[in-house]
């Protein structure tokens, strides 16, 4: 039997498997990932001379300069186009709140005793959330830091307010990008497959989103 | 400039210890900037175009005598031209040589995050390394007297360097070299401290400048270039030179207690992922237990 290439999210696949993420979806996730490694990558250069070698991601430190806003702009725009596909799927459900009450036995690995989730649990609705709202800040105060030189002259204060904005913004996402980052490959066994080539099995979709899982089945009769 | 080089090791047929033995003279440098016997001739402007190999530019007129609005990347030295009216002293032309201040607390290099693109050395110069400038401008955030400017085109950023190259070589500086009313001195700190206060002691007591003083801002713990004014008590008429430079609020934050903040909340989150692998370790599914729902 040949398959499509193209499979729609929550197709029930013969071997077990169901599909979590359209290639769309993957295509875009990576996008913004890349686009993201890379910006943070030159932005923490810029932040701590300790971490100034990392500039050389860029080529050298004055292109890196160069890169980062443009880089930054790719961000964005990915995080646009991953808004269109999932901002009402991120929108809170009333389940959420059971959920987030009970995080700590996600945290311990209790998840037996946790409220089932949807396709996206509480946590990686607040993750989607703190990077869509930081890449708005992170536009808005990066457009500014660009272009210093065409500021009026009697305005070049507020580059000293907006920068550390930019950098406080950048390190809030950092910290969440460090929990996204050890979930997906170590916390969460089989996460990172499901979004590299969007297959979990159905146990996976079954213990860790239930709602979604049950969701599906109930189409696929 | 003296140096260690130059200090005395031993002298011929003199009895006893060396007199001035291991001893040398300040290394810091210091630029004196005498407002009161300046003439506006801006001969050290051209002077500083010559030394440092830039084009002379038009010039704009602005019903002053000043050349151009503001110094430029590739104009560095600006004689701020200002007419002052008082009850006291009547009608006044104010000319005030504006550059690079060489701060002993500097602002730009307190901003600047590229490795090595400023330096400050021992004898108090502040220079740009152009080759590691990146073109970020946070030098021009962190200045309180709008000194470095950026080069659009090579995406540098330049200001006056004090001659370090002359100043490196035991010469003064080309403004210094160019003044023809002698209202520019040049040497150590010390000694252009107790210059600029004689002259302003002669100013007390020989003329009707009664407010005049020494501009050496202690906000960015002193300058390397220093001013004898009519008026130390407001220096913003002089081209608005800042009466109390302080390096912005903001910068100094951002620099220390944000960095410091950042940097622990990252090396936290680090270890607290880690250790939570290996407390809790991964998430393991059942496979039996599972599947029906």
């Amino acid at each position: 039997m040949s398959t499509p290439t193209i499979l729609r999210e929550g197709t029930i696949l013969p071997e077990g498997q169901v599909v979590r993420y359209t290639f769309e979806e993957r295509a875009c996730h990576w996008v913004n990932g890349v686009t993201y490694l890379f910006c943070m990558l030159t932005g923490l250069a810029f932040y701590s001379p300790y971490l100034y070698w990392m500039s050389y991601v860029g080529g050298s430190p004055a292109t890196a300069r160069t890169l980062h806003p443009w880089v930054g702009v790719f961000f964005f725009v990915a995080m646009l186009w991953m808004h269109t596909l999932w901002k009402v799927q991120m929108a809170s459900i009333p389940e959420d709140q059971q959920w987030k009450d009970n995080m700590k036995y996600y945290i311990e690995n209790r998840d037996e005793l946790l409220p089932p989730a949807g396709r996206f649990n509480a946590g990686q609705k607040l993750f989607y959330w703190v990077m869509y709202y930081a890449a708005i800040i992170l536009l808005l105060t990066g457009v500014v830091m660009w272009f210093p030189e065409l500021m009026p002259r009697n305005l070049h204060w507020l580059l000293t307010i907006i920068i550390p904005i930019h950098a406080a913004a950048a390190l809030v996402t950092i910290g969440a990008f460090i929990i996204h980052i050890y979930m997906g490959i170590l916390m969460v066994p089989g996460g990172l497959k499901g979004i590299a080539y969007g297959r979990v099995s159905e146990e996976w979709a079954a213990h860790h989103h239930r709602l979604w899982y049950e969701k599906i089945k109930k189409d696929s009769r | 400039m003296p140096n260690e080089a130059m200090q005395v090791k031993a002298i011929s047929a003199h009895p006893g210890p060396v007199p001035g033995g291991n001893v040398s003279r300040d290394y810091d440098v210091c630029k004196l900037i005498d407002t009161t016997t300046c003439i506006g001739c801006k001969a050290c402007e051209v002077a500083c175009l010559e030394w440092n190999g830039y084009e002379f530019r038009e010039t704009t007129f602005d019903n002053t005598y000043q050349t151009m609005p503001d110094t430029a990347w590739n104009y560095w030295n600006l004689i701020r031209f200002n007419e002052v009216e008082s009850e006291e002293h009547g009608l006044q032309w104010l000319m005030r040589k504006d550059q690079c201040m060489h701060c002993a607390e500097p602002g730009c290099l307190e901003a600047c995050p590229a490795d090595g693109a400023i330096v400050q050395y021992k004898n108090g110069i502040v220079d740009f390394n152009q080759e590691n400038c990146i073109g970020c401008q946070y030098c021009v955030t962190g200045c309180p007297f709008n000194i470095p400017k950026f080069n659009p085109e090579t995406k540098k950023v330049f200001k006056c360097t004090l001659c370090s190259d002359r100043v490196g070589a035991g010469l003064e500086p080309a403004c210094i070299k160019a003044c023809p009313t002698g209202c520019l001195h040049f040497g150590s700190k010390e000694d252009m401290k107790d210059l600029a206060e004689r002259r302003v002691a002669q100013l007390h007591k020989e003329t009707s400048y009664n407010k005049a003083g020494v501009y050496d801002p202690e906000g960015v713990g002193g300058t390397h270039v220093i001013y004898v004014l009519h008026d130390a008590e407001n220096p913003e008429k002089y081209g608005g030179l800042p009466k109390n430079p302080r390096i912005p609020l903001m910068v100094s934050f951002w620099k220390h207690p944000l960095k410091w903040l950042g940097n622990v909340g990252l090396v936290f989150g680090i270890a607290g992922v880690l250790l939570h692998y290996v407390r809790f370790g991964p998430k393991v599914i059942d496979k039996k237990e599972e599947k029906k729902p």
